[in-house]
């Protein structure tokens, strides 16, 4: 029980909002003391794992200058006027969108997208340029409220297609874990027994990006209403 | 023997954080300039180093980030973008070529994806199949650099600039996906997993077969809720809840069982600021104001989810 200590750490330093990096250090020290290592051992640890697992922030270094450059020139502005030109469009329509294609390709093997590479400069504005083409201005709030969606819409889609798709990670991995205790499993029946989550998730948002497009437009609704109410 | 490693690529990127770090103390409006510019210097050094360092001595550096963080010495520039009027004026130049760029990084990462781990010169590979995806995103990364200098004809330190002020609106949250999995191999290597799945099924009967699919998907969420990883869930859930009960007692199906419990998984990694590289490190590079921000609009989706997986499970996995 008392190896519980570091996610009672977690718990307690998150819910107290202490820097998030000093409080999963601390949790690793309680952790690592109470299962018997030295603290030398502990900073041995963090430093083996932190280097094996620097291609987690390596692709936000390589990509965010070049999406900085971009910005600089215009891209964000593109993305919401490009945007503005399409009808029938609206913000939760066009992270739906998204969130198929994104299902899709990474069912297909192909992972495209993400959170620096797609999200900041391409669908974030979209999906603002489309609320404000049909709503006016947006009180900032909302604004925070489509940007959440959009890193929503690309964690959903990317998520709950990737188990389709039998040459990644999650398959893999299961495959590999029942050949350890002894178990014939199909990969391909794993794979496809992926499905229909996959579908209940593109479900899920859908019904999460209706109500953000009416959510938008009963703020609209309100704030022109004051405004009609406030007068010339 | 292969061609092009990652190494490499960390090269490039530990190289550019030490540019940011030394335009950062030469910075002297910077309100955090050196705990700064100390900061990108040492996750530089992580990644330039990151080999040929013994682990202990990184794990001094980390430390030394960490506390550099928390002692709130790293912080933003006061320095500004670009203005709207001066952006809108250049997208009406450069108007769809601006897209371009921005689209030959997924265009790269599928053709690399689809081609590079075929190239081979008899035993001499031009990429590790094990890391095409990330070899071919991250040349997608460069070749898109090379593409947005041309066709903007900005100046070189223009890319260097704009990346730093991106990556100091993410500031220390950056590398917080990497802390986070160091954690997960301490809670490994300490047993958690364990305590958690003997928890889990000593709490709730098992002997019925309903019971033994909600264990089993809870167990799952709760346990990637606190390791910020279902991967890391799957191994220790899957053998201490789902083997003994729904496989073993009840004649569940192990494919549908390991399928769908990843999946319920993925619900916990929608829900949890452990998962940082997900749901924090994305509230920071949309400049949300609270940083919780996307985890609460995953929430209810995550729950709608998590309910029909264990639906899904407790139907067919008995079934099939």
């Amino acid at each position: 029980m008392i190896k519980l200590i570091g996610v009672l750490v977690v718990a307690a330093g998150f819910a107290l909002r202490f820097n998030t990096l000093l409080v999963v250090m601390a949790a690793g020290i309680a952790t690592g003391l109470c299962a018997g290592l030295s603290f030398h051992e502990i900073m041995t640890q963090f430093g083996r794992f932190f280097v094996e697992n620097r291609y987690l922030t390596l692709p936000v270094v390589l990509i965010v200058p070049v999406i900085g450059l971009l910005e600089r020139y215009g891209l964000q502005e593109h993305a919401e006027r490009f945007i503005r030109g399409a009808r029938a469009v609206t913000a939760g329509r066009v992270l739906l969108l998204y969130t198929a294609v994104r299902q899709v390709s990474i069912a297909l093997g192909v992972n495209v997208g993400g959170h620096a590479g797609a999200v900041r400069p391409l669908i974030a504005p979209m999906a603002e340029g489309a609320a404000r083409a049909r709503h006016g201005d947006l009180p900032e709030e909302m604004v925070q409220t489509v940007r959440a969606h959009a890193a929503a819409a690309e964690n959903v889609g990317n998520f709950f297609g990737e188990d389709i798709f039998i040459a990644v990670g999650a398959v893999l991995l299961m495959k590999g874990f029942f050949e350890a205790v002894g178990l014939a499993v199909d990969v391909w029946s794993m794979a496809l027994w992926g499905i229909p989550t996959a579908l209940a998730a593109f479900g899920a948002m859908w019904w999460r990006c209706r109500r953000l497009d009416r959510s938008l437009a009963r703020v609209a609704a309100k704030t022109t209403g004051a405004e009609r109410r406030g007068g010339p | 023997m292969k061609l092009i490693t990652m190494e490499a690529f960390y090269i490039i990127g530990g190289a550019g954080l030490l540019l940011m770090a030394a335009r950062i103390a030469r910075d002297a409006t910077h309100p955090k300039r050196w705990g700064s510019a100390a900061f990108w210097a040492l996750l530089a050094v992580t990644f330039l180093l990151g080999d040929a360092l013994p682990p202990v001595v990184t794990g001094y550096l980390v430390l030394a980030m960490a506390v550099l963080a928390a002692a709130q010495q790293v912080g933003r520039p006061t320095e500004q973008g670009t203005s709207r009027a001066e952006r809108m004026a250049h997208e009406q130049r450069l108007r769809h070529r601006l897209l371009w760029p921005a689209l030959l990084i997924p265009a790269t990462a599928l053709a690399g994806t689809l081609l590079l781990d075929k190239v081979h010169f008899g035993g001499v590979w031009l990429v590790d199949p094990r890391q095409v995806t990330l070899v071919a995103l991250s040349l997608g990364a460069l070749l898109a650099l090379g593409a947005g200098l041309r066709l903007t004809r900005a100046p070189p330190a223009a890319p260097l600039a704009e990346g730093s002020r991106l990556l100091q609106t993410i500031g220390w949250a950056l590398v917080l996906p990497q802390l986070l999995a160091a954690l997960g191999g301490i809670f490994a290597t300490a047993g958690v997993g364990e305590v958690v799945a003997r928890l889990v099924a000593s709490a709730l009967p098992t002997q019925h077969a309903f019971v033994a699919v909600l264990a089993y998907c809870m167990g799952m969420a709760l346990f990637t809720i606190v390791m910020g990883n279902a991967f890391a869930a799957f191994a220790v859930i899957t053998g201490g809840i789902g083997l003994p009960f729904i496989v073993r007692l009840h004649g569940g199906n192990p494919a549908i069982m390991a399928a769908v419990g990843m999946l319920a998984g993925y619900c916990g990694t929608l829900l949890t600021p452990m998962a940082a590289n997900f749901n924090i490190v994305p509230a920071m590079l949309l400049e949300l104001k609270d940083r919780y921000a996307v985890i609460k609009a995953q929430a209810p989706i995550a729950a709608v989810i998590f309910i029909a997986n264990v639906l899904l499970m407790w139907f067919c996995v008995y079934r099939f």
